[in-house]
């Protein structure tokens, strides 16, 4: 089963604006090769001020299509017509918490249908300006079309070029016999015969092994970079000790005690992991919490 | 678990009884079937009695013709492999365009190593054209590969007399039975069939155990080689809980042959019958007088399967769907298409597959849920109108498609 956002299946199990709408004025019927869904979507648009007053949809398509479709409405109802074509698939999966990646053409069917929508209220012809693939790399959303251009138009020959350019198959590299597939089709094209061979994935460099004392000092640094808003904020961080991977800090003036304490100490943890490149654990030290203690009985 | 489960094409529940056999082997009876000593020899025992359980369900001749493997697909992949393998001067292979992606997808690889694939079209229902098949076995043919019953609409292909047409022109004939074994008489013996697979999470038995029924005399090669087990056709340590599960529900299975093509059938055709009753625009898919007796796989058009599926699930209710959103690819299903089904119809496709467990009441709530949940996606429809499909509705709605 897919995996699905709360808001996704409550737009599918309680569409918004899903209907015909009688009074329509600008209509924009779409379908997506992709899968096979298709979309009608309805505006009532104020001609004076070019405001869609009324938008609702018809969709023949699966439940993200559905909630996709059903988010559009929403979001576009009360938009000036300008305003409504700058909404990007992006924002629509956006406000459905995300759509898994094989599920993002339904948002931009949705956008599509709200260009011809807009285009046939405006008496222009609305043409697609895209094709997609069947879907390779899952990990980033990225189909054998797109894959296939860039190859072809940046004369591209492994794996990792591929990668670089595009960014199919840099994450768990499980389709990099379909980005092979791609390049042995294209190269073949241009005369060329593709060279297979392992693919190094660029992992973010690991930074040398730390003395104890080169160590504290790095995470003195990173205390000291965040001081600065601390300190605007009438509050301060000293380090404690360091015990292994457990940082022992302790919060100072306004910070001590603050109710945003914990989500303060979180930022720095992060901070520190990704300028230590390990995992650590920052820990408010005993005699903070022993002094708060004491101040606040 | 609660709920109503109408997806046993898919996957079934271990019985209990199954389940009871199989505990044992986890824990005291844990040896290794090829050691010597005592803790392996019973193991060794039980595997044996497994193997003539399902022996007996397949009606093969020798028990020594059943090799356990992993699931379907190691069984599918091992025949066509193994048939290629042994015949390296045929460079063809024969299908059927609705196979299984176990075996469709095996053959598509097979075709970019340079193998030449035949791929058997169907009509409206599903069927092969027997002369086409004959017209295509030939010396150059290494394997024939057809599917006993299609997972999706349960419609049978004439594979004993296909077998018998592949032996005449000397061609190995493999059928994919996952769908069939244990819900219709076999009995391998008097058919010409060289190779056969099952599945056990298909008939009550748990997942990771297979069998690869392998006629005496066929030429083999095996997929994985290493040890001596399954006398050296298919290396690996024995699977022992999940053998000694599947053989008892090949016996279970057996047992309830009767009651399956009987109760479940009539449960079968009283679901589809009160389904179609009720909702306009629905038709089943296949070949419905020659199917297995416990699948009913309805077309409703104008709507989504997967939107189905998912109200359908808000009821308690688990079928599947030949929808493109159902499967993880996106692809619309090979097999609607092939039979040329249309494309409103096709997306809107929901299996119904039933087991030995299933319930009249439980038929009686899908009879009564379904309509409505069709009938309030339709309403989302932009095919349809107030109470019916718009007329001529791909006039209505002729959507730009990118």
């Amino acid at each position: 089963m897919w995996d699905y956002s709360d808001k996704v299946k409550e737009h599918f199990f309680s569409p918004r604006n899903a209907g015909a709408l009688d009074n329509a004025n600008a209509v924009g019927d779409v379908g997506s090769l992709n899968c096979g869904d298709a979309l009608r979507l309805m505006l009532k648009v104020d001609p004076d001020t070019e405001t869609i007053q009324d938008a609702s949809f018809q969709t023949f398509g699966c439940g993200s299509a559905i909630a996709s479709s059903s988010a559009l409405t929403e979001i576009i109802k009360g938009m000036k017509l300008d305003d409504a074509l700058k909404v990007s698939n992006q924002d629509i999966a956006d406000y459905l918490d995300g759509l898994p990646p094989e599920k993002m053409h339904c948002s931009v069917m949705g956008r599509e249908a709200l260009q011809a929508a807009i285009a046939n209220y405006r008496g222009e012809v609305w043409s697609d300006d895209h094709e997609e693939g069947a879907l390779i790399c899952k990990c980033f959303a990225i189909d054998a079309v797109l894959i296939e251009e860039t190859v072809r138009a940046n004369k591209l020959s492994t794996v990792e070029d591929v990668i670089n350019y595009t960014k199919a198959g840099g994450g768990c590299s499980s389709c990099h016999e379909g980005i092979e597939e791609i390049l042995v089709k294209v190269m073949a094209e241009r005369g060329e015969t593709f060279s297979p061979h392992n693919v190094e994935i660029p992992e973010p460099p690991k930074p040398g092994k730390l003395t104890n004392l080169q160590r504290i000092k790095r995470i003195e640094m990173v205390l000291d970079s965040v001081r600065p808003q601390l300190q605007r904020d009438h509050g301060d961080i000293e380090l404690v000790d360091v015990d292994g991977k457990t940082i022992y800090v302790n919060m100072t003036g306004a910070c001590a005690g603050c109710q945003m304490e914990a989500l303060t100490l979180q930022g720095i943890q992060q901070k520190l992991m990704e300028d230590l490149g390990e995992f650590v654990k920052i820990v408010p030290s005993r005699a903070g919490s022993l002094s708060r203690a004491a101040s606040h009985p | 678990m609660d709920g109503i489960y109408l997806d046993n094409n898919a996957t079934t529940r271990v019985d209990d009884a199954v389940l009871e056999v199989m505990l044992p082997y986890f824990t005291e009876q844990f040896g290794n079937p090829s050691s010597m000593h005592s803790f392996g020899n019973k193991v060794g025992l039980a595997i044996k009695k497994a193997r003539l359980q399902i022996q007996e369900l397949l009606g093969a001749e020798h028990d020594s013709e059943i090799i356990f493997t992993s699931c379907g697909t190691e069984s599918d992949s091992t025949a066509i492999l193994s048939a290629i393998k042994a015949n390296p001067g045929r460079k063809e292979i024969i299908t059927t365009s609705i196979e299984h992606p176990a075996v469709l997808a095996l053959c598509e690889h097979l075709e970019k190593e340079g193998y030449k694939v035949h791929y058997l079209k169907v009509d409206a229902k599903g069927r092969v054209d027997l002369a086409e098949y004959a017209r295509l076995l030939s010396d150059r043919i290494a394997v024939v590969s057809v599917m006993w019953a299609n997972n999706e609409t349960g419609s049978f292909f004439p594979v004993l007399e296909m077998a018998e047409m592949a032996h005449a022109a000397g061609v190995l004939f493999h059928t994919d039975a996952v769908q069939a074994v244990g819900k219709i008489p076999i009995d391998l013996k008097t058919s010409k069939i060289d190779m056969l697979s099952l599945s056990g999470h298909k008939l009550h038995a748990p997942k990771g155990v297979g069998v690869l029924y392998l006629r005496r005399g066929v030429r083999f090669r095996p997929l994985l080689r290493g040890g001596h087990q399954e006398r050296g056709r298919r290396a690996g340590t024995e699977n022992t809980a999940s053998i000694i599960g599947l053989g008892k529900a090949c016996e279970l299975a057996l047992d309830a042959m009767h009651h399956e093509n009987t109760e479940v059938r009539r449960l079968r055709d009283k679901l589809e019958a009160g389904i179609l009753a009720k909702v306009p625009r629905a038709f089943p898919t296949g070949d419905v007088n020659n199917r297995l007796p416990n699948t009913s796989n309805i077309a409703f058009e104008f709507i989504e399967g997967e939107a189905i599926l998912l109200l359908l699930n808000k009821f308690g209710i688990a079928a599947s769907s030949g929808s493109a959103c159902t499967s993880g690819s996106l692809e619309p299903s090979h097999v609607m298409r092939a039979m040329g089904i249309p494309y409103t119809a096709a997306h809107g496709t929901t299996r119904f597959s039933l087991s030995r467990y299933t319930t009249e009441a439980e038929i009686d709530r899908v009879i009564e849920v379904t309509p409505e949940i069709i009938a309030q996606l339709r309403k989302m429809s932009p095919y349809w109108g107030e109470t019916g499909p718009t007329s001529e509705p791909e006039k209505a709605f002729a959507p730009v498609y990118a």
